[in-house]
This record gives C-alpha cells, structure tokens and sequence, in this order.
C-alpha cells in the first residue's frame, strides 16, 4: 500500500538504506571537480582524490599513474560497497541489487564474444570486463560460435538466461548481430527489472517506474540515431523498443521511420519532459545529446534521494558512482593528453 | 429474556471490561514505544557509521519513544487503583457498568494515541537521523518536529486519566 511503507520498512531495509545514503555523501562535489580540473598530471590527481573517498584505494599506486589505473580502483570501491550491501541485504532487496547488475553481465558478454570475433586474447578481454558482471563461466564465452551455442554452454546457467528466448538464432555472430543481440538482452532485461519493480509496489514501484522509464526512453533514442544510415530495417528497429516509457507506443512508431536527427528531435519534442533535452543543443548536433542526456539522468536520480523507505535510492546511487567513475575517467584523460580545454565538455556535476 | 446484542453486552461483568481496559493501555503503548524505537534505531545504526557524531544528539529520537512507554505504564498502575470490589449483587448495577466502562474506554485512548504517537516519533527520528549526518545543522529543527509528535501521547494520557477519574464503583454498603 503506497503511504504506509514506512510502518515496515525498516525492519529490513533501514540498516542498509542509512548505509547507502551515507555513501551518498562521499560523492565528489562541485569543488572536488574544480579541483581536480585545474590539475596538471595525473599525480596531482592522485593527490586530490587521497583527500576524499578515494584515498585508501589510490595510496598504494606507483607513480607513474595510467588513467585506466585510476579508473580500476574507483570502481574497485564501487564493487567493495556494493558486496557489502549485497550480503547484509535480505529478499527482496537482495534479489533489487542483483538486478543492478544483470546491465553490466550484458555489456560484459558482448565485450567478450566480440573481442573473440576479433580474435582477441581472453585474458586481456576479461581483465576489461567490468567486475560487478562477472559470472563464473564467463571464460567460456570464447569457445561459443554462434547464439544457440552461447546460449546452451554458457549462458543458461546464469540470470540472462530468460532474456535470451527472443534472440535465438542460429546465424554465425557477427558485428550487426551482436549489437542486435545486445540491444534485445538488455530491452528483455529493462522490461523484467521494469516488472520486478511493479511487482513490488509502493514507493520503490512509483520511483524506478520513472527512472527505468526513462533509460527505456533515452536507449530508444541511441538506438534510432546509431542505426540511422545502417542496413537495419524499421521493423527490426522497432522489435529493438520497449515496450514501456514515455515513447511508448506513439512514440516508438514515430522514432521507427526516422532517418535523420532532425526527425528524431521532431518526434521527442512532442513530449515535455524531453523538449528541454533537445532545446539545449542546436541544431544538427549530436555529440552535446550524451552529455545532455547524461544531466537529466543525474537529475532525476539525485531527486530519488528526496523520499525515504524504499529500494530506488539503491539504484539511484549505483548510477551516480558509475556517472562519478565516468567524470573521473574524462579527467583524467584530458589531463594526460594535456587537453584541459576540453574537460568540462562532458563534465556532470552531480551536486 | 429477550436475546439482544444489547442485553448480552450489559451481561459481561465490568471487571473484564476494566482489566481489558488496563491491559491494553500498557501492551499497546509498549507496542508503539517498541515500533518507534526499531523504526530509528536501525536508521540510527546504519547512519552513525559514515557519521558518529551523530549517536549521542540522536538517542533524544529514542527517548521520546520510551517515553511514550511510560506514559502507558503509569496509566496502567492509575487505572489499577481504581479498581474496587463490589458485593455480587451490584455487580450489574448501571453504576458498576458505568464504572467498568470508564476504565476500558481510558485504557484504549491511553494505548492508542500511545501507540500512534510512538509510531510517528519514530518515523520522524529516523528521518532526523539520516538528515543530521548530512547537514548538522537540521539537527534541531526536525526535534521540534518530534517536540510536537509526542505532545499527542500526553493527550491521550490526560484525557485518559479525565476518564477514569469518574470510574466510581457504587457504595459497598446498600
């Protein structure tokens, strides 16, 4: 019953939802990242972020520092906090914060398999993947040669197995296939985690509804454009949708038989809470679209943290870690390759 | 006789009313103290690990529910007092009735507003927990909030004790 959560909330969930909200505050300010925007090397980095959160996972780096070491130890404590939840965590929050992950096994699975295509080395693919979406026969994903295959080795034993039924095809994997199966996992997951979240009703159903809402939205969005130009008909860009969010149905017909950016900014204009995206860039721009898009999402997770007694300030939090590692990676990029101009192109401040 | 909800009521001896009475004032004020502590303590403990200032100013939150407690125990021990035998004869005297029932209905007021005023402490006193170890300076100003959450278990208490100030059971002698 949405009002009286929160009667019986805390029986099970306080303990941990004080704990996630005390992470919260040991997100980056706005004047952690000027700081760490007027850094000249990666050391003085390295200093920066002893001060905050950061500081026990980056002492014990050697100098000289690799951006991609910086970003490793950054989500290293991501992965620390969320175990440590994961096992103080009882039903249903447990099975909530697995949930989180299912999106990183996705990319992970498709990181390895195209990897492979491109006869990569495993070891060097799996040391890439990122460590909340790891399972255990993950290594086993090299040997598979087509879907059917990687399905019945590998993956049917693990949580994507139910969202593999609707991309079973038993084509040899290539690179279009493999994005098409990326895109069908991950709507086939967003429509289960959107009905888990149902399910459990309340606070936590009103919140992630919107949330997952619009992630359901924006990749609605990515895939339009990036398929833009390709050989992929309507029909399979369609099958690509979920079917829940703002743009669902009117929308998603209209996004099918788009064929170039403008039409896709026709389209979303339609609908209010989108316009202001699309009002911030101009015209025939696409690059500013993932920072802008990026901005809202920040807003509306920072907002999850208005109200209290329920599971979405969990994924709220994962989301703005991950924003977090994703402005620390920037930096740190630009400041190596000496290219400070460009840092706050694609900044989010989260606070 | 005539078989009414009415006359099976007025059969039921004011004795049971009354302990009923007493019974609920303690268990349901004790039930709401109970609910109000778990709700902010688990609050509590999880948000004095980022921040342990927070733990010493915050068990005020804890307080004002154990308080509730004990309005309900002293209640309790009040409407005990009030208890009187009476010769079996008089036992279904209107006065007895009335007597019987002014305890029950002052043991119910005390044990639920009790009970409600234990639960919205501490719903508040979690919220106070959380907010105190962002901001120190919210601290005080959701107090007040509590301040005024269990000034409704003092209403109940008073008016509970109006009530069974007038539970007078008739005169032993004819």
């Amino acid at each position: 019953m949405y009002g009286f959560e929160a009667l019986t909330f805390n029986i099970h969930g306080g303990y941990l939802e004080a704990i996630v909200r005390g992470h919260r505050s040991g997100l980056l300010t706005a004047s952690d990242y000027n700081n760490l925007c007027q850094c000249e090397t990666l050391d003085d980095i390295k200093m920066h972020l002893s001060a905050t959160e950061y500081g026990p996972y980056l002492q014990n780096e050697p100098s000289p520092l690799h951006t991609t070491t910086v970003v490793e130890k950054c989500t290293l404590k991501l992965v620390d906090e969320y175990k440590h939840m994961l096992c103080q965590a009882t039903e249903p929050l447990s099975t909530f914060l697995e949930y989180i992950t299912y999106g990183y096994m996705i990319d992970n699975v498709v990181l390895i398999v195209t990897g492979t295509l491109h006869e990569r080395d495993v070891q060097e693919l799996l040391e890439k993947c990122h460590p909340l979406g790891m399972f255990d026969s993950i290594a086993t994903l090299a040997v598979a040669q087509n879907m059917r295959e990687l399905y019945r080795l590998v993956l049917v034993d693990t949580p994507l197995a139910p969202y593999f039924s609707e991309c079973i095809t038993s084509e040899d994997l290539d690179d279009m296939n493999i994005e098409i199966m990326r895109n069908t996992l991950y709507k086939a997951y967003l429509e289960d985690f959107y009905n888990f979240c149902q399910k459990l009703g309340g606070a936590t159903a009103e919140i992630m509804s919107d949330l997952l809402a619009f992630e359901a939205d924006r990749r609605a969005v990515n895939i339009t454009i990036n398929s833009i130009g390709t050989e992929l008909t309507r029909d399979d860009r369609r099958k690509l949708y979920s079917n829940f969010g703002l743009l669902y149905p009117y929308g998603h017909e209209e996004l099918a038989i788009s064929e170039d950016i403008d039409q896709v900014r026709s389209v979303m204009e339609k609908y209010p809470p989108y316009q202001s995206i699309f009002a911030k860039i101009s015209y025939g721009e696409s690059q500013m679209l993932d920072k802008a898009f990026y901005e809202e999402e920040v807003k509306r997770l920072c907002l999850a943290f208005e109200q209290q007694f329920h599971y979405a300030v969990f994924f709220a939090y994962m989301r703005l870690r991950e924003q977090e590692i994703r402005n620390l990676m920037w930096i740190s990029e630009c400041v190596a390759q000496n290219q400070k101009s460009r840092i706050h192109d694609s900044v989010v401040f989260i606070f | 006789m005539s078989s009414s909800w009415s006359r099976a009521l007025t059969q039921i001896s004011p004795y049971t009313f009354a302990s009923i009475g007493i019974a609920i004032s303690i268990g349901v004020s004790v039930l709401g103290a109970a609910w109000g502590i778990y709700i902010t303590g688990s609050s509590l403990i999880g948000a004095a690990i980022k921040a342990p200032r927070i733990t010493s100013k915050n068990l005020i939150s804890v307080i004002f529910c154990e308080a509730v407690a004990i309005y309900g125990v002293i209640v309790a021990i009040i409407l005990q007092t009030k208890l009187e035998s009476v010769p079996s004869s008089k036992i279904y005297d209107p006065e007895s009735l009335r007597a019987g029932y002014a305890i029950f209905a002052s043991g119910i007021i005390v044990g639920f507003a009790n009970l409600m005023c234990g639960l919205c402490v501490g719903i508040i006193g979690s919220s106070c927990a959380l907010s105190d170890a962002q901001n120190s300076t919210l601290f005080v100003k959701i107090l007040v909030i509590e301040i005024f959450g269990s000034a409704l278990g003092l209403f109940g208490v008073i008016v509970g004790i109006i009530m069974s100030a007038q539970a007078t059971w008739p005169a032993k002698t004819a």
